[in-house]
């Protein structure tokens, strides 16, 4: 048996819920670089997790809807629990990314041995953005490198890559959206070190039917205040 | 106004005494006396409704209803904080359950497969 490749050694997680139209078609993508898959099935009532299956991927199914950020947190008790992976890739279900981008997230990963590599979509090229999400995104980018103090291109970029260190420091706690914000400020809580590497991102008709609507910002907003009122609890 | 004071101070020192102490025994305690204090004036409100006026006019507000609501107002902001923090724990827990019951499913997806 030869040494596995840096791919091979790669879990990749995909929170799915409700994603039935699309999921295999991720999946079947994935596959074709990444051969172990899991999805994250967050309670979904239509046909995501058989999709996932057909499609070769590993399903862990939620018996209930719990948010992204849940899914994403049952993914890396999966990989550090299950696996022996050396990197873990977190990627969405709705098509929004490229499989070549995650491809090489991880070869930078590997060959930089940082522990966290984040997508940019200002780094590379966004297709189809609405106009308000863009200044919202400026916005939002804004606020977390002023919570964060990190410096950021890019934020709330759904394709990541860990290495197990990461992925164990993470531990989220955000079960809905605001779980991205949580993520930055492990980065600096664990004091990972963290590249990030231009993505492309499609927003297609599709991923902008299923995505979040920009008041959503609001919901993040509250419950990362909350936390943080909450945490001297 | 002593009113003002009181108010203002009550929700402050309730506010950092919720989010600052563990749930448990003392607090849940505290509360629970702060409850029967609660219920004990408002059995004394009924059974002597001038007393309250007497302890509107004692904070400096005019009529003994605006005392009972401002009261109130202050018990609503608390059960607030405490039911949010509450369900915070509870999601929390579930989130837990479902989580092992997801990794539960894979390893017997696992075993199943190794035996086929």
């Amino acid at each position: 048996m030869s040494t596995p490749t840096p791919f091979e050694r790669t879990v990749v997680v995909v929170p799915t819920y409700n994603e039935g139209a699309m999921v295999g078609t991720v999946v079947a993508e994935l596959r074709e670089v990444f051969p172990h898959v899991v999805c994250v099935d967050d309670g979904s009532r239509d046909d995501s997790a058989q999709a996932a299956r057909a499609a070769g991927a590993t399903v862990l199914r939620h018996p209930v809807n719990l948010g992204q950020g849940a899914a994403l947190q049952t993914g890396f008790d999966y990989v550090l629990g299950r696996t022996t992976a050396s990197h873990v890739v977190t990627f969405d279900a709705d098509g929004q990314y490229l499989v070549a981008d995650a491809a090489a997230m991880v070869e930078l990963a590997v060959a930089s041995e940082v522990d966290i590599v984040l997508g940019s979509r200002n780094l590379g090229s966004t297709e189809g953005q609405p106009v308000a999400r863009r200044v919202l995104m400026a916005a939002a980018l804004r606020f977390s490198r002023s919570i964060t103090g990190i410096r950021l291109t890019d934020t709330h970029n759904g394709l990541r890559v860990l290495n197990r260190r990461a992925a164990a420091s993470m531990n989220l706690r955000q079960h809905g959206m605001a779980h991205a914000s949580e993520i930055e400020s492990r980065i600096v809580g664990a004091s990972l070190s963290w590249r990030e590497h231009p993505v492309t991102m499609r927003y297609s008709d599709y991923s902008r039917g299923k995505g979040q609507s920009n008041l959503n910002a609001l919901n993040i907003l509250y419950d990362l205040a909350a936390e943080r009122l909450g945490a001297t609890a | 106004m002593i009113i003002r004071v009181f108010l203002l101070a009550s929700i402050l020192v309730g506010v950092a005494w919720l989010l600052r102490t563990r749930p448990g025994g003392s607090r849940l305690a505290i509360t629970r006396l702060a409850g029967f204090v609660l219920a004990a004036g408002a059995a004394a409100s009924v059974v002597a409704p001038g007393l309250v006026t007497d302890a509107a006019h004692l904070v400096g507000v005019r009529e003994g209803p605006n005392l009972i609501l401002y009261v109130l107002v202050v018990v609503f902001v608390f059960t607030t904080i405490v039911q949010g923090m509450r369900m915070r724990e509870l999601e929390r827990r579930l989130a837990q359950l479902a989580r092992a019951q997801a990794l539960a499913g894979a390893a017997a997806a696992a075993d199943e497969q190794q035996r086929v």
